[in-house]
């Protein structure tokens, strides 16, 4: 039994002010059954937001177990800050996406600005700096009347930040649907690089060693997002309490800089991000890893607003903050660095070996007060660590199926009349908003800041070389990026859905030149109450969880985002899927486009799956307005085989495969116009002269369908019959589609052109694709 | 030739522009804290680099003008000494005063981050030769340059005009601008001898392959170009010295 | 008729621009400024029957255009420019 004490002005905590926290009827009992006593109400605002589904996954944890997180490469999987992958000599990436979907929809620069500060620290908090972002963006429909506000806001947030702390980004996703109406998508993604004998870990050991705040200054700011809980209980009325939480990159960077010099001093025991949930979970966590207890003393925490009650600071997100926990003596260190960066820097507490959480304060305390009264504090929290943490509740909700599959996968879509003109058809798609050039969202990114992009946005996946120093020299490593996911393909099956995610982000990589060597995921789902959500979230687990295993590479970090949906509609199920690819040697960096005249395009793919089924297609959305017809599914087997073959022609010496390109959205029909017309004002656009394998499906199918498992390369004309031979051996087929060159993309189907279009019209069109919904470019 | 890289807190595009000199171009690279109040001896270049000193709040390069050590650079830019001002580093020597003019918001208010194209308008310790044509990213919000008409028909007479934006062929029109900058102007220089240069591109990130060009290191093969065939006796020293 | 729109950053909002402007002038040696927050003027030249019908326009455009009212207040000065 322990005792907390209530602050002056506190309301009086009952079942009803828990309900008001989200906290279930039988949540609230165990918590006045474990304490003994009635909490404080600082206690009820730690435990609902320690509890929420945001903090203790607590729909998701029975299912997220089945995810592979192992492997011979990871140093680090689920359960710390994010997940760490060895890169070689002595070197590891550290890496997560997370998700910021609420907060943007509110408002979209500072809710995008925050959440990519957010997943910053989580990455430069193991002590690596952080070298590359992505950011995969989820909208409505375009002609939404609000579609147009967010994407302007989100994507000038994201840079906004991004490019302020000075990290490139260096990708991500773009993608428009009905669905997302009221609910957008923002995954922020960050990877860093650290010395593997340097890495920190969030975590509170060594008795009576100090607990460092350090950062910005404690505001009202986003006091309950994780719970995201009424203002009507709050003490000050709801224009004090702003959820919406300010970015401040400039304070970011001095943060990412002093850490990084604090880490490379070897000063710390452990350090911890204060993000949602703010001072809170950040120690929670910090001491429920180490098994350890720790005492706050929360007059000593810095602050900008006056007043500032316990459950507040407790609770507060304003951004820019650390909980550092120092090695003995090194505290006077710490502070000398904080300082030169001009960062709020204070001792706000110790390591215990209680177990317990013990908060102190003293009532009507305020430092910003002319004349503050004198320190007496009290006990307001004090609460077991385990029972905060590990102890959350778990419910394994009920699942059931979508009941509205069964007529959506009956959709034929041979029942979409033929278009008059295969040429026009491909020149609207790959001038649809879901499936032409991404410049102008990613121009507004710094995607080449720290001088070491070598694939910029754009492609299959970005390169970036990192420099790897230690005292014996610099190697120089270099690193692949991308993210991936077709919620379409989730929502008509999501095992395939997820399974395909997975496969995509794998495949993109290894175009590019790279070994795929850790994936993390972010799952965004509609509520967890709802039985076809929870199974859409159990069986989209299943497929990332197979993909993975087929292809070797794990999940070694990731988030959970659930309820969202408005007005009872649920988004997609969207498993976003990041990757991080590595290449043996630079030599090995390929392009999508096609890089010179005369060389022989080819179809890598399967012998079965030459043109997709059309079910869940963007050509279906785009002629329906609805997701469905029967998707297409994944043959892992092959999948793996095809991913083996290119990753090891485009190693070969000399090199079999000159470009790669991923046949993905649109079908094989857009994926060759991206390939002949690039982004890059340095490089020429080429054509080509095609013919479409011999196919019995609808020309439809075989230009737009969406079969995974293809990869279009080219080779020297002398270089084929090689290739044929090597995919035959695996079992996979190189299809022969003609030669590259001329300012034409020619399409042939059973010797007559159904595709014959100017290159520089396919640009012009990709170029235009959002015009209707920003501008021009 | 030594150079000298001053930080300030937001400076972030530091890394490529120290890799850049010291490995790149192998000239020896001092790293200078904004509150210093002296450049290392012997500095013969002082680059400010790119990022947003002080969040760029107030306006890009406001606060930096409040650094002590802006004093040692304004004296060594006076005595004739070599500076480089890329992006908010040129932002950073309009508000303090080396540079005429200003840089505002791009007319399209947003953020852009691609390759241009520049023509070479002016000779001097960086550029070699007039109607040279460079690729060079640019990145940033805020590059439209901006005078008053008195001080532009000046740079133009006095050749200080050192690239404006245009087409791969050198064309200058509206179309192959950016950001709005008045008369296309990319960058200029200043100083008693040229011997200051501001520019919004960025030629620290065009200066080895993997950047897909390798335009940008033109600019630093003809400063150390200048400084060899200037009779600077301790320069050649040191390059000797360098090169042992 | 001229109206003016001061725009800021409600008081419990941080205000980044205004803590480094702050800072900057401490390093200048501008002492005893205890606090800046940076907000933004807005000048509009307006036809208007009268005072009130000029508020009420001006309130509109406040509220749906020239403040974010997630994380702004604003006052509108109608006549002259204070």
């Amino acid at each position: 039994m322990s005792f907390a004490q209530a602050f002056p002005g506190d309301p009086s905590v009952d079942a009803t002010l828990a309900a008001a926290h989200k906290l279930t009827r039988d949540e609230y009992a165990r918590v006045v059954s474990v304490l003994g006593r009635v909490p404080t109400y600082a206690e009820l605002g730690v435990v609902s937001v320690m509890w929420s589904e945001h903090c203790s996954y607590k729909s998701s944890r029975v299912h997220l177990g089945r995810l592979p997180t192992t492997g011979p490469r990871v140093i680090q999987g689920p359960g710390e800050n994010a997940g760490v992958v060895d890169i070689g000599d002595g070197f590891a990436a550290v890496f997560k996406m997370e998700s910021h979907n609420h907060p943007s929809f509110i408002e979209p620069f500072q809710g995008a600005a925050t959440g990519v500060g957010g997943i910053l620290r989580d990455v430069f908090t193991m002590g690596a700096r952080p070298i590359a972002n992505l950011d995969s963006l989820r909208f409505g429909r375009p002609e939404h009347p609000r579609t147009a506000a967010l994407l302007r806001g989100v994507v000038a947030g994201v840079g906004g930040y991004g490019n302020c702390v000075g990290v490139p980004t260096v990708g991500g996703e773009l993608f428009f649907d009905r669905a997302y109406d009221g609910n957008i998508l923002v995954n922020a993604f960050t990877c860093g690089v650290v010395r593997t004998d340097r890495i920190f870990y969030g975590r509170a050991s060594g008795v009576g060693n100090p607990i460092m705040y350090v950062g910005a200054k404690t505001g009202r700011d986003g006091i309950h997002g994780a719970t995201m809980a009424s203002d009507e209980f709050t003490a000050a009325g709801p224009s004090q309490r702003p959820t919406v939480q300010v970015g401040d990159p400039f304070t970011e960077k001095l943060l990412i800089e002093a850490c990084l010099e604090i880490f490379a001093e070897d000063l710390l025991i452990g350090i911890q991000d204060m993000g949602a949930a703010g001072l809170t979970s950040s120690s929670v966590e910090m001491a429920a890893r180490a098994g350890s207890g720790l005492e706050l003393d929360l007059d000593a925490v810095p602050r900008r607003a006056r007043g500032l009650q316990p459950y507040e600071m407790l609770l507060s997100e304003s951004q820019e903050r650390m909980l550092l926990v120092c090695k003995p003596g090194k505290e006077p260190r710490v502070r000398e660095i904080c300082e030169k960066w001009e960062l709020d820097v204070a001792v706000i507490g110790r390591v215990t070996d209680t177990g317990r959480w013990v908060v102190l304060a003293t009532p009507d305390y305020d430092p910003l007060a002319a004349a503050p009264v004198a320190r007496a504090p009290i006990v307001v929290c004090d609460l077991p660590v385990g029972f905060l943490a590990d102890d959350a509740p778990k419910y394994d909700r009920p699942q059931g199926d979508d009941p509205s599959l069964p007529a959506r996968h009956a959709f034929d879509p041979a029942q979409i009349p033929e278009p008059a003109s295969f040429s026009d058809e491909l020149l609207r798609m790959v001038g649809s908003p879901n499936l032409g050039s991404r410049r102008w969202v990613y121009r507004q990114y710094d995607s080449i800041v720290r001088g070491g992009t070598l694939a910029r946005p754009g492609g299959d996946a970005a390169i970036v070389r990192v420099p790897c120093t230690t005292e014996a020299g610099t190697i120089d490593k270099w690193l692949a990026f991308t993210s991936d996911c077709n919620g379409r393909l989730c929502e008509l099956d999501p095992y395939q859905g997820g399974a395909m995610a997975v496969a995509e982000v794998c495949r993109n990589l290894v175009c590019v030149g790279a070994e795929p060597v850790g994936l993390s995921d972010c799952l965004n789902f509609g509520s967890p109450e709802r039985p076809h959500v929870m199974r859409q979230l159990a069986r989209a687990i299943d497929g990332i969880a197979a993909a993975c295993r087929a292809l070797a590479v794990p999940i070694v970090s990731g988030n959970v985002s659930l309820y969202n949906e408005t007005d009872g509609r649920a988004i997609l199920p969207t498993p976003t899927i990041a990757g991080v690819g590595q290449l043996a040697d630079v030599r090995h960096a390929t392009t999508a486009g096609f890089p010179d005249a005369g060389l022989v395009v080819v179809l890598l793919g399967t012998r079965e799956a030459v043109a997709g089924p059309l079910g869940g297609s963007e050509y279906v959305a785009a002629h329906t307005g609805e997701v469905k017809g029967l998707p297409p599914t994944l043959d892992l087997e092959h999948e793996v085989l095809l991913q083996r073959l290119l990753l090891d022609c485009i190693r070969s010496e000399p090199r079999l495969v000159l470009s790669a390109h991923d046949v993905s959205d649109g079908g094989l029909a857009v994926a060759l116009a991206e390939c002949a017309s690039n982004e890059s004002v340095a490089v020429k656009d080429i054509g080509a002269e095609l013919e479409l394998p011999p196919s019995k499906v609808s020309l439809a199918e075989q230009l737009f369908g969406e079969a995974p498992t293809r990869v279009i390369v080219t080779v020297l004309p002398s270089d084929f019959e090689q290739l044929a031979r090597l995919a035959e051996a695996v079992g996979l087929v190189a299809h022969r589609l003609g030669i590259s060159g001329g300012a034409r993309l020619v399409l042939r189907a059973g010797g007559s052109a159904c595709i014959d279009v100017a290159v520089e019209a396919l640009a012009a069109h990709r170029r235009a694709c959002l015009d209707a919904l920003v501008g021009e470019a | 030739m030594r150079a000298a890289v001053v930080l300030f807190p937001g400076s972030n595009s530091d890394v490529e522009m120290i890799r850049t000199l010291r490995e790149v171009m192998g000239i020896p690279t001092d790293v200078v804290w904004h509150r210093d109040t002296a450049l290392p001896p012997d500095t013969e270049l002082v680059a400010l680099p790119g990022g947003f000193s002080f969040g760029d709040y107030l306006r890009c390069g406001a606060i930096a003008r409040t650094s002590p050590i802006i004093g040692a650079i304004r004296r060594h830019a006076d005595r004739g000494g070599y500076v480089l001002g890329v992006c908010n580093g040129f932002q950073i020597l309009t508000e303090v005063g080396l540079l005429p003019g200003a840089l505002l918001r791009n007319e399209h208010l947003r953020f852009e981050c691609r390759d241009i194209f520049l023509r070479t308008d002016a000779e001097g310790p960086f550029t070699e030769r007039r109607g040279a044509v460079l690729r060079l990213p640019i990145a940033h919000a805020e590059g439209r340059y901006h005078t008053d008409p008195a001080t532009l028909r000046r740079l133009e007479a006095e050749g200080r005009i050192a690239f404006r934006y245009a087409h791969a062929d050198g064309l200058v029109n509206a179309s192959a601008n950016p950001n709005g900058s008045l008369d296309s102007i990319a960058g200029i220089y200043g100083g008693p001898a040229r011997n200051i240069l501001g520019l919004m591109p960025h030629p620290e990130r065009m200066s080895e392959r993997l950047h897909g060009g390798v335009d940008g290191k033109a600019l630093f093969d003809t400063l150390l170009k200048t400084v060899a065939g200037s009779s600077n006796p301790s320069t050649e020293e040191r390059r000797a010295q360098v090169a042992s | 008729m001229k109206a003016t729109v001061y725009v800021r950053l409600k008081a419990e909002v941080l205000d980044p621009q205004g803590e480094a402007v702050r800072r900057a002038l401490a390093h200048m040696g501008v002492d005893g400024v205890r606090g800046v927050r940076v907000g933004k003027l807005i000048e509009l030249d307006i036809e208007a029957a009268d005072v009130d019908a000029a508020r009420a326009m001006l309130k509109r455009a406040a509220d749906e255009l020239l403040a974010n009212p997630v994380m702004e207040d604003y006052e509108v000065v109608v006549g002259s420019s204070a």
